[in-house]
């Protein structure tokens, strides 16, 4: 059901049954190392290049995902996914080896919330009954492609991010559970002029911002309804300015608010402004946030993943970045 | 208060400011390091082969150009470049690194279509300007000598 202007509630009930998360090596050496399924120990994911490596991550997150329940590959009525590379091939490749009709999304960054919103609508309509939902990127393939080669010796700035490597999957229906979808808000492309494709965090603050108080408008709350408030990978530098941006609307998040792409890494371990990439939100949301969930430790939260729609052809060509961000409610089913 | 129309000045504040000084010292002495150790090389070369130091130009650049692919190989060289920024990417190890980097990256791609054809993505831009550089020079003092 619409609800507001740029958002949807789900009034006839999507429920989580089940989500896993897979990381590479660096990602499982961070602060939520615990609480990924499974760590592959090497950067290649013991494959022979990176877009396989990359494959093989998405892949063991969805068999892992649908082994947590009793619902056969068969029984999955649609998988929604996406990445970061060209023609968002690893998850179209993915889904070349799944008994399930497939639709490929691109958000960027923000494709684990787009992803998510779509599986919820249509379980919500009642057009699909199972969904899966997921999606990965890949330090190496990312930076490939949207960069410079992984081993070239340029220095980068403080601003840039780094691709974290990992994929999550989550798999929604209208069966009662602990965790229930109960709406989202559907981001608009942003573009605040900005042009350096290796500060993304400030690039996309405008959109987060947008989309937060677009989603409090149109569910007439205020953040403090939260327990917590993801964005997806505004990173060192967006998160101050994104901040800003919704306290001069009128929303403080100081408390509640939490960047998921500074919770992947320990200060340490040489990220920069930190993780970026759709693996951000994705690890994050379909690992730490689903379990705190379960836990009790959290009622609601609200998750925007954050996207900058750029291709490295099109900022040659001095054009600036759009941004988008998507959010998407996940609460306790039995928090009123 | 950040803005859209003034964005890039608003969020100016927020934005880590590049540790310009920092960054030149470290660039000067991993760079002077490089060229000394490329003078070290000439140096023996002259005094065990019994070149001149025209002679030992070639071999030093070949050495040196060994060793960084090797380093890059390795993956020491891309944590190299990141702490010294322009010192090692100005010196020759800095150019053979860009090719080096950029033929590994694609050999998933074969040899002709993916080493090949792009290990000049980077150094292609170097190549160029360099030869255009030369001609331009060359032209100048052609036109110095005939006139003057």
């Amino acid at each position: 059901m619409k609800i507001g202007k740029h958002s949807w509630l789900f009034n006839n009930g999507v429920f989580v049954q089940s989500s896993a998360t897979v990381s590479g090596p660096k990602e499982k050496l961070g602060p939520l190392g615990d609480t990924y399924d499974y760590s592959f120990d090497n950067l290649y994911c013991n494959e022979k290049t990176w877009e396989k490596a990359e494959k093989a991550l998405i892949e063991k997150a969805i068999n892992l995902c649908i082994g947590k329940t009793n619902i056969r590959k068969d029984a999955i009525d649609l998988f929604i996914g996406g990445d970061l590379l060209n023609q968002i091939v690893t998850t179209s490749y993915v889904a070349r080896d799944l008994p399930t009709p497939y639709l490929g999304v691109f958000g960027a960054c923000s494709t684990s919330m787009e992803a998510l919103a779509i599986a919820g609508a249509l379980v919500d309509s009642g057009n699909s009954h199972n969904v899966l939902a997921g999606t990965s990127s890949h330090y190496a393939t990312a930076e490939r492609q949207y960069r410079f080669p992984t081993e070239y010796g340029g220095q980068k700035p403080d601003t840039q991010t780094s691709t974290a490597t990992g994929a999550g999957c989550v798999l929604v229906n209208n069966e009662q559970s602990d965790i229930q979808v109960e709406g989202a808000t559907i981001g608009q492309a942003i573009d605040y002029g900005a042009t350096d494709p290796l500060d993304l965090g400030s690039a996309m603050a405008p959109a987060a911002a947008n989309t937060i108080v677009q989603h409090m408008e149109d569910f007439n709350r205020q953040p403090d309804y939260y327990d917590l408030i993801l964005t997806g990978d505004l990173s060192s530098v967006g998160t101050p300015i994104f901040k800003k941006m919704t306290e001069q609307s009128g929303y403080d998040l100081e408390e509640i608010h939490r960047d998921c792409g500074l919770m992947i890494y320990h200060s340490n371990q040489k990220v920069f402004a930190g993780a970026s990439g759709c693996a951000s939100s994705a690890l994050v949301t379909f690992g730490y946030v689903m379990q705190q969930l379960k836990d009790k430790k959290v009622n609601n939260v609200l998750v925007v993943a954050t996207g900058a729609l750029l291709n490295p052809t099109i900022v040659q060509q001095k054009e600036s970045i759009p941004c988008i961000a998507h959010g998407v409610v996940l609460k306790r089913a039995d928090a009123s | 208060m950040i803005t859209k129309d003034n964005y890039k000045n608003d969020i100016k504040k927020y934005q880590p400011k590049p540790k310009l000084l920092k960054n030149c010292i470290k660039a000067f002495i991993i760079g002077g390091l490089i060229c000394v150790i490329g003078q070290a090389l000439t140096v023996c070369y002259m005094n065990i082969f019994d070149m001149t130091t025209k002679q030992a130009g070639n071999p030093t650049v070949t050495t040196l150009i060994l060793i960084s692919s090797l380093m890059t190989g390795l993956g020491i060289y891309d944590k190299l470049g990141q702490f010294a920024g322009a010192g090692a990417s100005v010196p020759v190890t800095g150019f053979a690194n860009s090719i080096t980097s950029a033929a590994l990256e694609h050999k998933s791609e074969g040899i002709v279509l993916g080493i090949s054809t792009n290990m000049f993505k980077l150094a292609g831009s170097v190549i160029v300007f360099g030869v255009v550089a030369a001609y331009v020079v060359g032209l100048i003092r052609y036109s110095i000598q005939q006139f003057f």
